[in-house]
């Protein structure tokens, strides 16, 4: 079977790569920085099923598919937009990964450049999708705050169109940011309809006493593809503040690379996913602690129904100099049906001795205990499920500040719970 | 912290004495040539006088290691081995008839003098008797770099029905036993070092404990690599049978050398129906000097197979020494109910590197494992915990508890984490928790306002932060274990 997924790998690699000669002459951006990423690509190709960090998520199910370019066509959008019921205020919208100026409202305060990938500085090419995405992007926002300024909140939406009629691919590039002291709420949202393969690259250089707080809600169609990276680069007493949410996709993961570099720095990824049918979704973080007296914080929380996959694969290294790191993690599952299945791992990897590094994993169903004392009290058995399994997701989702946002994501869980996953087949 | 420094100095003149078991043995050698062939198989199987199936078998292990590569997923680095480079056959030269311990090389019991083996086991050695009241002894069964020379205790284990004997002698006068549980855990194809062990082992120990005997007393192996340029392939395989125990002990020291000694043993266990092993080792092989020059490579692949219902096997040990550690005690749960427990404390030091942990597969329904681990790096050492807990589909009930912790002691160190949880069973539950740190202040300030030394006080701590583990050795290990520990930390304190 690897010997078979292999060859998949690298016929669609070289999908991709026939892809990049076509269209090189007019893609738009830095040619030398784009070079390079196909140089890589075409070295590496896509991650296959013996690499340690892929081991548990394989993307033979995505090398099955044909991915084509989005062509130019106006895919209306409005309508697909205005049902994803988002909160007002500043929105860039893009459309099969490319920027649609008439379904977006620019903010103010913040200097927002479209038309061209925003390759930023500190993404790494050794990442696959990061090579792929150098290789073949095609557009994406650069969003700059400048210091001391307080941007307020700015969504970032990404629609998969089926426009086309045969399944497309994009690979869009952002990078934010933040000036000394700036602050932003960068609110992510990624959902369409059809099969696409949606591959965005997001860099964030997160200044001294920056903030970026960035909530992502993946709620891609069932039949997407959405591997999304994330590199956030941290200064002193900065804080890269993050949660993704995972409802939606075929197969998707995110990863997220975040590196504290300032003294202080400190990071939070915190994550839900709730799986059901057959998806598979995957959350990866490593956290490099470069600085002294940094911390992280992780609160992960996977609920698993129907034949669904999770995976959550975190990373904590401490470096030599990073003396006094704070680093926690937690990633707790919750398996819903007997055709369901976790793989976690999380991992430390600590070079400095004045430390304090913890992670705790822990796998298993519903509390036999808690839903008989919610039925005792005349819970319908339904309902008892509902309120624990929301009530287990809240600890991830609470830390989040934005109130409106987090009580979209709130909406978006509990209808994605009452539409396929709560009514089955638990054990 | 003058203090520190002060304790640095004196324990570097001590430690500089070298290490306290770096000698070697003169004992005439009967070796084969280096480098490892197709000929190579065929004259260890003959020189063993091995029957036809046993040299087929190592020719089809040598035929699927040719095939495989070197993994290089564990976190150490090593200059590549050269295993044409190698010596794969060496024995000691035998009187004819070696039969009873007075005909042992006398040279080779003052090796075991040197080595510390306790005395009331030397003198098991040597043939004395226990006084009245005395706890049941312990069996030695002593592998000198590839052939078992003496082994004691027969009489009394054949009276229980229980056979320990070197693998080699087993071939022989059990054949059978021999043939249908040998490659049954750990398959010859298993992975590259197991593929080599299968292809080239020396010897080692066979034990069987037939249906509900309790093994009369515990059975301990001595290993020592001697021969420069000998790799050490030891191949232990333990079989309870239903409602069996046995507690078995396995120790090791080696001399110094400066070339690299590649170690690559395979322990296979067995436990069926309510049968119960308990496996113990303290691993203290030569570590290499301050500089990481030397020093053993212990590729090890060791698991048991709880076939039988309620059966359950427990791995304990103390890795104190080798250069580069690659060792994961694992269990295979397929009965219902079965148990599985690793206890591990590893300590690295110098130049030191040790990759280890366990692998806990959970098949059958309610079985249960526990892990505890304590990694306490120091020096210029790296020291990672790697294991596996997977659920399988069919496991309702399991249930798994894990935890490992780490001790940092100076800030040139690594200490990691790697865990991987697989479930599948929503019936299942898996707890895990980590933590990484270093001693205290606080705790540190408490033992000196006392009137600890630093030393004493970083020894008190340390063996707090193990005892979880060190409990579950046996008498016969326990005083050795934190003796070691003791040792083994006394340089790199700070």
């Amino acid at each position: 079977m690897n010997a078979v997924s292999q060859t998949s790998l690298q016929a669609s690699a070289q999908g991709f790569l026939a892809r990049y000669e076509g269209l090189k002459a007019r893609l738009s951006g830095n040619v030398a920085l784009r070079a390079a990423g196909a140089a890589a690509f075409a070295q590496q190709g896509l991650p296959g099923p013996r690499e340690e960090a892929w081991r548990y998520t394989g993307l033979r199910v995505l090398a099955d598919v044909a991915f084509h370019e989005p062509v130019v066509l106006l895919a209306d959008g409005a309508a697909q937009l205005a049902a994803l019921g988002l909160i007002d205020g500043p929105r860039l919208v893009f459309v099969d990964g490319r920027f649609r100026d008439d379904l977006s409202q620019l903010p103010e305060g913040v200097s927002v450049q479209t038309g061209a990938p925003a390759f930023g500085r500190i993404a790494d090419n050794a990442e696959k999708m990061v090579a792929l995405n150098t290789m073949l992007a095609e557009d994406g926002a650069a969003i700059d705050v400048a210091a001391d300024v307080d941007a307020g909140t700015l969504l970032l939406v990404s629609l998969g169109s089926d426009a086309h009629g045969k399944p497309v691919s994009f690979h869009p590039r952002h990078a934010v940011r933040l000036g000394k002291g700036a602050r932003l709420t960068l609110v992510e949202v990624n959902a369409g309809v059809g099969v696409y393969f949606n591959n965005p690259v997001l860099t964030a250089e997160i200044a001294e006493d920056a903030t970026l707080v960035h909530l992502r809600q993946q709620m891609e169609a069932p039949g997407a593809f959405h591997l999304s990276t994330v590199f956030a680069e941290v200064g002193a007493r900065g804080t890269y503040d993050s949660f993704s949410l995972a409802l939606g996709g075929k197969l998707a993961r995110v990863q997220v690379h975040a590196r504290l570099v300032g003294e202080k720095a400190m990071a939070h990824l915190n994550a839900a996913q709730l799986l059901g049918g057959s998806q598979h979704s995957d959350f990866t973080t490593v956290v490099r602690h470069a600085a002294p007296a940094t911390a992280s914080r992780q609160t992960v929380k996977n609920v698993l129904t129907g034949r669904s996959k999770g995976v959550f694969q975190g990373k904590i290294e401490v470096d030599r100099i990073a003396q006094k790191t704070d680093g926690y993690q937690m990633n707790q599952t919750l398996l819903l049906s007997r055709d369901a299945e976790i793989d976690s791992k999380p991992q430390l990897e600590i070079y400095a001795d004045d430390v304090k590094c913890s992670h705790g994993a822990t796998v298993g169903e519903l509390d036999a205990d808690q839903l008989f004392y919610l039925r005792s009290r005349g819970v319908p058995v339904a309902e008892a499920r509902n309120i624990l399994v929301r009530a287990f997701l809240a600890e991830a989702l609470d830390p989040i500040a934005h109130e409106a946002v987090r009580a979209g994501m709130e909406a978006a869980i509990a209808a994605r719970w009452a539409a396929e996953l709560g009514t089955g087949d638990a054990a | 912290m003058a203090a520190v420094t002060e304790t640095l100095d004196t324990v570097a003149a001590v430690t500089e004495g070298g290490y306290k078991w770096g000698f070697s043995t003169d004992i005439e050698m009967d070796m084969a040539p280096k480098g490892l062939n197709e000929d190579i198989v065929r004259l260890i199987s003959e020189r063993k006088g091995e029957p036809a199936w046993l040299l087929e078998w190592r020719l089809k292990s040598y035929a699927a290691w040719l095939k495989m590569e070197e993994p290089s997923w564990a976190k150490v680095q090593h200059a590549p081995i050269d295993y044409q480079d190698l010596h794969y056959y060496a024995a000691p030269k035998k009187k004819a008839g070696p039969k009873s311990l007075d005909e042992v090389d006398p040279a080779l019991l003052a090796m075991y003098e040197k080595l510390g083996i306790p005395l009331r086991e030397r003198a098991i050695l040597a043939g004395v008797e226990p006084e009245e009241g005395e706890r049941p002894p312990v069996a030695v069964d002593a592998v000198f770099d590839s052939v078992s020379v003496a082994t004691t205790f027969k009489d009394t284990l054949a009276k229980a029905g229980v056979i320990f004997c070197p693998i080699s002698e087993a071939v022989h006068s059990h054949p059978d036993l021999v043939k249908q549980y040998l490659g049954s855990v750990v398959p010859a194809g298993d992975n590259y070092f197991a593929a080599l062990n299968s292809a080239v082992f020396s010897d080692g120990s066979f034990v069987f404990i037939p249906k509900g005997v309790r093994c009369p007393m515990e059975l301990s192996t001595y290993f020592r690599i001697n021969a420069r340029n000998t790799g050490q392939f030891e191949r232990t395989l333990i079989v309870v049978e239903d409602g069996g125990y046995v507690s078995y002990l396995e120790g090791c020291t080696a001399p110094q050398r400066d070339e690299n000694q590649l170690h690559a043993a395979v322990v296979e266990l067995v436990a069926m129906t309510d049968a119960t092993i308990k496996y113990s080792t303290v691993q203290n092989w030569y570590p290499g000097d301050a500089d990481g020059k030397g020093g053993i490579y212990n590729f090890v692949t060791k698991r048991g197979a709880c076939r039988g219902a309620r059966s359950k096997i427990s791995w304990t040990q103390v890795e104190t020494g080798s250069a580069i550690t690659w060792k994961y005690p694992s269990c295979i749960l397929q009965g219902d109910d079965s148990v599985g427990e690793f206890y591990s404390v590893a300590v690295t030091t110098n130049r030191q590197q040790a990759d280890t942990g366990t692998k806990m597969i959970h098949i059958g329904k309610n079985t249960r494992s526990t892990i505890v681990s304590k990694g306490i790096s120091a020096g210029r050492s790296d020291n990672t915990y790697r294991g596996l807990v997977r659920i399988m589909k069919n496991a309702d009930g399991a249930r798994n508890f894990t935890q490992c912790d780490s001790l940092l002691i100076g800030d040139q160190c690594g200490a990691h984490t790697v865990p991987y949880i697989e479930s599948r069973n929503p019936t299942a539950k898996t707890e895990h928790e980590a933590t990484t740190s270093k001693i205290a202040d606080d705790q540190l300030f408490y033992c000196r306002q006392r009137g600890l030394s630093q030393e004493d006080a970083v020894g008190l701590i340390v063996n707090g932060f193990c005892k979880d583990v060190l409990k579950e050795l046996p008498m016969e290990f326990a005083v050795e274990a934190q003796k070691l520990l003791a040792v083994s930390l006394e340089g790199s304190v700070g």
